[in-house]
């Protein structure tokens, strides 16, 4: 599987891109912990597609400028990236805030994306002022973050962060700093991305851990009916990261979803 | 030297230690009682009254959601002592200028206060502890900066004298800022921050003519800190600031005999034991430098400064000059001490109050104090003599 890294200039923001496999290209976009850099999943679709894999900025060798500081902003580098490599009928797969960055996208312009996968994504806010729609992971201590995130706590790939080296340590610093300044309020969403989700005129699969105390269910059923054609999958003994704790019941959603929509674009 | 009075109008009643992860933040306020609250409230204030009689200062501050501290604004306060006190310097350390919404109302009301005072404020701003950002649901990654953008567009608020002018800022935006009423103390009032281990914060504060204050820090560190800040003047070719541009907070107890004083350190020190906190509360991602917040998730790092402190108990307290107590002349001794080991500081700000002490101990303690310690440490440490930046060495001010 020939694999490279570039660090690319996308109008003065220097990206760290991984490109996996050949065919169809399709867009990985990683969450807020970055768990998705070196999921065996990654193998599976390289077969297929060009897995086209940016860090987010402050994540990796990505510079995190000053300029970038909100997600809506991050959006616009990740579609000049597209344009950059001139990728067509992209099919993208963003988890969590890779979700949220997805929707910003087609939100914005769909002339290069043909599909998109939603794992666990946040970004919007449907409930009430008084609902918490997404929980405070900044708030709540280590344990108990991890238990509304995951199913089975056991499988948080940051179970132990004390075997990190301290350059490793660092690494993770940077990235939730990153994260914290993109993200820390509004909380987690765009309050206008909710009134914009009718652009995002493709084929959409919203798929969700049964068990995600983060972001529920419901929010995720929410966010496929407010799409012009989203679909809602389920995957049961899973919280806000399916592809992790249930990696094969993933693949099969995900497979399904693609062979369905193949003719698209 | 100035003294201040200090008290952080500190809940007492808490649930038994097992029962509350943390005093911040998350604690019910159904902990609190208003009835016994509304006598704390107006006995603090009795104290800063007492202070002001004896020929002291006061010093007030602000802390939300939290039962270390029952002012959610130092405005309050210090509103109050604006009229209850006469000679006082009412010291307010500080506004949260990083998380406010508004800085433009907060210079209005710093303007006001010095007016109805005959200009007795002393106007500090703070980044605000980490806590902070949960209650004021600031950015933890943006406060640093914000800290310094309020205080540019206060200070210029305060300073501008013919109309409207507009600010576009990074973080803030105001179109017609004309701020009514100017300040009593003109240019305006003397302005202080505070700060831990961030040198360059220390040494922008200074350069600018405002004084920097540090709390409960060991003398090493204080040292390394007020040191830092007078090589660093004098490598940018500037004056020596003087002493009055330092300020620092030890818990402080006086009593006619030792084990007076030591009885009454103990409750202050109640503050130190009870002031606990869970510890994602600590580390916001942004709040602190990467490298510690690096050494916080992987475990390397595991408690700040009072957690140190605080196993180390009162002895290392009393050596590190933390916490200051004695009879009168042992704590004139341990002032002097102190002053001379840190690189010298012409502001000594007590802390003589916390936890479940009454009116009547308190007022002996400061009584004591301002009686018989403050006459023989007057005139320790050097004063500024212009108001302002501090001026290149030849004459030139800087910005």
């Amino acid at each position: 599987m020939t694999t490279r890294s570039d660090i690319l200039n996308i109008e003065g923001v220097r990206i760290d891109v991984e490109r996996r496999g050949k065919g169809r290209p399709l867009l990985l976009l990683h969450g807020e912990d970055g768990f998705e850099a070196n999921l065996p999943l990654l193998d599976d679709l390289a077969r297929n597609f060009e897995v086209v894999a940016p860090r987010m900025p402050g994540f990796g060798k990505s510079m995190a400028p000053e300029s970038l500081r909100s997600i809506d902003d991050v959006s616009y580098v990740w579609l000049d990236l597209l344009a950059r490599l001139d990728l067509k009928s992209v099919t993208v797969l963003g988890f969590s805030v890779g979700g949220w960055l997805a929707l910003e996208m087609a939100t914005k312009n769909t002339s290069r994306i043909a599909r998109m996968v939603l794992a666990g994504s946040v970004g919007v806010k449907f409930g009430g002022a008084y609902d918490r729609d997404i929980e405070d992971i900044y708030f709540h201590n280590a344990k108990a973050v991890r238990a509304m995130r995951f199913h089975d706590p056991e499988k948080d790939p940051h179970l132990d962060l004390t075997t990190l080296s301290k350059r490793e340590a660092m690494g993770l610093a940077r990235s939730r700093e990153a994260i914290a300044k993109l993200c820390w309020e509004p909380y987690f969403h765009n309050p206008s991305l909710r009134h914009r989700l009718h652009r995002a005129d493709v084929p959409v699969q919203v798929v969700w851990g049964a068990k995600d105390g983060m972001t529920a269910p419901k929010y995720g059923r929410a966010l496929a009916k407010s799409l012009p054609t989203g679909r809602f999958g389920s995957i049961p003994k899973a919280g806000h990261f399916p592809h992790i704790e249930q990696p094969e019941r993933f693949a099969a959603v995900l497979k399904n979803f693609l062979d369905s929509t193949k003719g698209v674009r | 030297m100035e003294f201040y009075h200090f008290t952080e109008f500190a809940w007492p009643h808490l649930p038994p230690d097992d029962e509350f992860t943390s005093a911040r933040l998350n604690l019910p306020s159904s902990v609190y009682d208003p009835k016994k609250g509304a006598d704390l409230y107006n006995m603090c204030l009795d104290q800063y009254v007492l202070a002001d009689e004896l020929g002291l200062n006061c010093m007030v501050n602000e802390h939300h959601q939290t039962s270390t501290c029952l002012n959610p604004s130092g405005v309050v306060p210090l509103s109050i002592l604006a009229r209850q006190t006469r000679n006082a310097r009412i010291l307010i350390l500080g506004n949260p200028a990083a998380n406010l919404a508004d800085p433009i109302r907060c210079a209005e009301e710093m303007a006001m206060i010095d007016n109805i005072s005959y200009g007795r404020l002393d106007c500090g701003f703070v980044r605000g502890v980490p806590y902070e950002l949960f209650a004021s649901n600031c950015n933890p990654t943006e406060t640093a900066e914000r800290l310094w953008e309020s205080i540019d567009l206060i200070q210029k608020a305060w300073t501008t004298q013919d109309g409207p002018f507009n600010y576009e800022g990074k973080w803030i935006h105001k179109r017609q800022v004309n701020v009514w009423p100017r300040p009593y103390q003109q240019p305006h009032p003397p302005v202080w921050t505070t700060g831990g281990s961030d040198l360059a914060h220390a040494c922008r504060t200074v350069a600018r003519g405002f004084t920097f204050a540090m709390f409960l820090t060991p003398v090493d560190k204080l040292a390394a800190m007020f040191n830092g800040v007078r090589s660093w003047c004098r490598e940018q070719g500037l004056q020596r600031p003087a002493d009055d541009k330092f300020a620092f907070m030890p818990l402080v107890a006086v009593g006619e005999t030792e084990k007076e004083a030591r009885e009454v350190i103990e409750r202050v020190f109640w503050y130190v034991v009870n002031n606990k906190a869970e510890p994602q509360h600590r580390a916001p991602p942004g709040y602190v430098e990467t490298s510690l917040y690096a050494d916080f998730l992987s475990g390397r790092f595991t408690g700040g400064r009072t957690d140190a402190i605080r196993r180390q108990g009162m002895e290392y307290f009393r050596e590190n000059h933390v916490a200051i107590y004695g009879t009168p002349e042992n704590v004139v001794s341990q002032i002097k001490a102190l002053h001379k080991k840190s690189g010298g500081f012409g502001n000594l700000i007590a802390m003589l109050h916390s936890g479940d002490m009454d009116f009547d101990m308190t007022a002996k303690s400061m009584t004591l104090f301002a009686e018989k310690v403050v006459p023989h440490l007057k005139d320790l440490g050097t004063v500024s003599k212009t108001f302002g930046p501090l001026r290149k060495r030849g004459g030139k001010r800087v910005a």
